[in-house]
């Protein structure tokens, strides 16, 4: 049990910071240096501000959802 | 047919949806009204949450704001997205696992005291009654702008519809409603996306369209965004895609601004306790998933919408002569969403960065020599000759791309869709804060089911008058509010909540002073640079982002008062270890 918690915490810490890295740095801090680079029409820092972020939050509850799928049933713990 | 007839045709059949939906899910008990039984396929779920979360202002002013702000419009896009990832990974599970009806409920349970219960009450009505404000005044412009009715006639029909399904069905009938209600709305919001996308860069998915190049006219074969960046330049605005231009936010701003929107948004009670319908904690991580991706399939045409909408503006109308401005500006001049006012007496459009003149546009019973109305306002001295409200991006989009007026009457019915969804779900938390958590949990804990369920069909009612009190009588600072509305959930609820599923240690101390100190903080910094012209004191930080530092706040005191006073009793410590396993999650109980 000690386990399963513990690796919950990991994906979430490990999710999280791709949630912090993509808005907060790639759309934010970033995003000056990063619309210097060109990918088609979009300056990449403004697209990941305006549109990559939303499509990797997507991403990121699903892959959430996935990974405590498989925990639930490795450790028995699912309804 | 004209639009008009087919506004009141399409808005009719819509609302006969909802109503007929809405009797088909009429509940019986407390558990129905409050949870929907707890029985809501995740699928469904998601939808009604990405429909109860996007607002008249999602659908009708986002685009249009993102338009005017360029790249800071992904303040409110990362801000109103971002949180849900919060809410997967942090809330939602958990208080599914919980399993009662409301947010103080839980606060209430895990920090076992009725003070920290009435704390969140209190956060949570006020945070729902100056959302549901604007939701009311959103179904009346909606109204007034497209059927030629009253504003405030308006109001009194979308509250006659909004208490008869939401007092007659509960959550269960708000669920299956804002389920019809999203596919409205979406609709309404994806075609004439999708033509203006055509019209402009010939790519129908507006997604890629945004980074495609310019189909026609002079621009053509450059990238949209290159174009736009010159645009804007060349009329004296900052770079369309340009980050911190000038007098625009600086970096630390938009940072904290977007922090507190997302933040607030995971800490919003009509969006959390959506996920105690769901049957179980796996429903509630797929349902956070769903809900997100329909909310994503709007919150990334609208920056795209805003792109096609200001170069299609600022080339069919800059430097164009008012006589032979395009129809849809001469339609939309009446209603004051936009307005011309030839300083120079050329008969040209002129735009440019600035505002043309003081205040919102009156008009006068005259008109100019070109045939323009005239106005009463007092012109600036910026070469800026238009005026142009954010919400005419989407309004007018229909008819800038020419699509046929049933797409018109549709838009129409979609922006009362997205009021409707978002009122019924804030009208339910309103309702339930004062019937579960205030009347039951904490005034009569021996009242009987059927006066329960009474007592929360009366209070929709009343919630319904005052919001529509408000919607009839806009307080001046609406729009400031919003801010507050934020700025409160993330500094009172979230911080609290997840500390209290992440750290046995939280104690009800800590937790009342946690939540005392954030929106005091929040509250006092709100109030003074909003209402008595204080300069923004702390780091530069606009009000709208101060949230964000009122959550910190409240996460250090709850930490540090929690480690000097005594610890949870060992049935909270209890609870909150079987909170962190799904398994026996059953349903939401009734206690």
């Amino acid at each position: 049990m000690e386990r399963y918690w513990k690796t919950n915490l990991r994906y979430m810490v490990i999710l999280l910071s791709i949630w912090a890295l993509v808005s907060y740095v790639f759309g934010i801090l970033l995003v000056v240096p990063m619309n210097s680079i060109m990918i088609g029409g979009f300056p990449l820092g403004f697209w990941f501000a305006q549109q990559g972020s939303i499509y990797v939050f997507v991403l990121l509850i699903l892959v959430y959802f996935l990974l405590m799928d498989r925990l639930d049933k490795r450790y028995d713990v699912h309804e | 047919m004209s639009i008009q007839i087919w506004t009141y045709l399409i808005v009719g059949a819509t609302f006969a949806l909802y109503l007929s939906i809405a009797y088909a899910s009429r509940v019986k008990d407390t558990k129905g009204f409050y949870v929907a039984g707890g029985g809501v396929p995740p699928l469904a779920n998601g939808i009604a949450t990405a429909a109860d979360w996007m607002s008249a202002a999602s659908f009708i002013s986002m685009a249009g704001i993102i338009s005017f702000s360029g790249y800071q419009g992904c303040i409110y896009l990362m801000g109103w997205t971002g949180g849900y990832v919060l809410l997967a990974l942090l809330l939602a599970p958990y208080l599914r696992k919980f399993g009662k009806f409301t947010v103080p409920d839980f606060v209430g349970d895990r920090y076992y005291s009725s003070t920290a219960r009435l704390v969140a009450l209190i956060c949570a009505i006020f945070v729902s009654l100056t959302y549901v404000a604007g939701q009311m005044r959103g179904v009346g412009i909606v109204f007034s702008r497209f059927l030629e009715v009253d504003v405030n006639t308006g109001v009194y029909i979308g509250m006659a519809i909004v208490f008869f399904y939401a007092a007659l069905g509960g959550m269960k009938g708000i669920t299956w409603t804002q389920v019809a209600q999203y596919g409205v709305l979406i609709l309404a919001f994806l075609i004439p996306a999708v033509a203006i996308s055509l019209k402009i860069t010939g790519n129908p998915i507006p997604q890629l369209g945004f980074g495609g190049s310019i189909a026609e006219g002079k621009d053509a074969g450059q990238f949209l965004l290159t174009a736009l960046d010159k645009i804007n330049v060349d009329l004296g605005f900052a770079g369309y895609t340009e980050a911190f231009g000038k007098g625009q936010r600086g970096m630390l701003d938009v940072l904290a601004i977007t922090m507190a929107l997302m933040v607030g948004t995971a800490g919003l009670p009509h969006v959390i306790i959506r996920f105690y319908t769901v049957p179980s904690v796996r429903a509630a991580r797929l349902s956070a998933f769903y809900a997100l991706l329909f909310i994503a399939i709007l919150y990334t045409s609208a920056p795209a919408v805003g792109a096609f909408a200001r170069y299609n503006m600022v080339n069919s109308l800059n430097g164009v002569a008012y006589a032979d401005a395009p129809s849809w500006f001469k339609n939309w001049e009446k209603t004051g969403l936009i307005a011309w006012m030839d300083k120079n007496g050329d008969g040209i459009i002129e735009y440019r960065a600035g505002a043309a003149f003081k205040g919102k546009p009156v008009f006068e019973d005259k008109t100019g020599q070109y045939g323009q109305p005239l106005l009463k306002n007092a012109p600036t001295d910026t070469p800026n000759e238009l005026y142009v409200d954010n919400d005419i991006m989407v309004l007018a989009n229909p008819e800038i791309a020419k699509l046929p007026a049933w797409v018109i009457a549709l838009v129409a019915a979609g922006g009362l869709a997205a009021a409707l969804s978002t009122a019924s779900g804030l009208l339910l938390v309103i309702a339930s804060s004062v019937s579960h958590d205030l009347y039951y949990r904490i005034i009569n804990r021996q009242a009987s089911e059927k006066s329960r369920l009474l007592l929360g069909r009366i209070m929709i009612g009343v919630a319904v008058l005052v919001a529509g009190y408000f919607g009839v009588n806009p307080p001046g600072f609406v729009a400031q509010v919003v801010a507050l509305a934020f700025g409160l959930a993330s500094s009172s609820f979230f911080p609290i909540i997840v500390l209290g599923i992440f750290w046995k240690r939280a104690s009800r101390e800590g937790a009342i002073a946690g939540m005392i100190c954030g929106i005091g903080f929040t509250m006092l910094y709100i109030v003074q640079t909003k209402f008595m012209g204080v300069a923004p004191w702390f780091m530069g930080i606009s009000p709208e982002g101060i949230g964000a530092v009122g959550m910190v706040i409240n996460f250090i005191v709850t930490i540090g008062v929690s480690m000097m006073s005594s610890p949870p009793p060992e049935e909270v410590r209890e609870m909150v270890e079987s909170v962190r396993f799904p398994r026996g999650a059953g349903a939401a109980v009734d206690h």
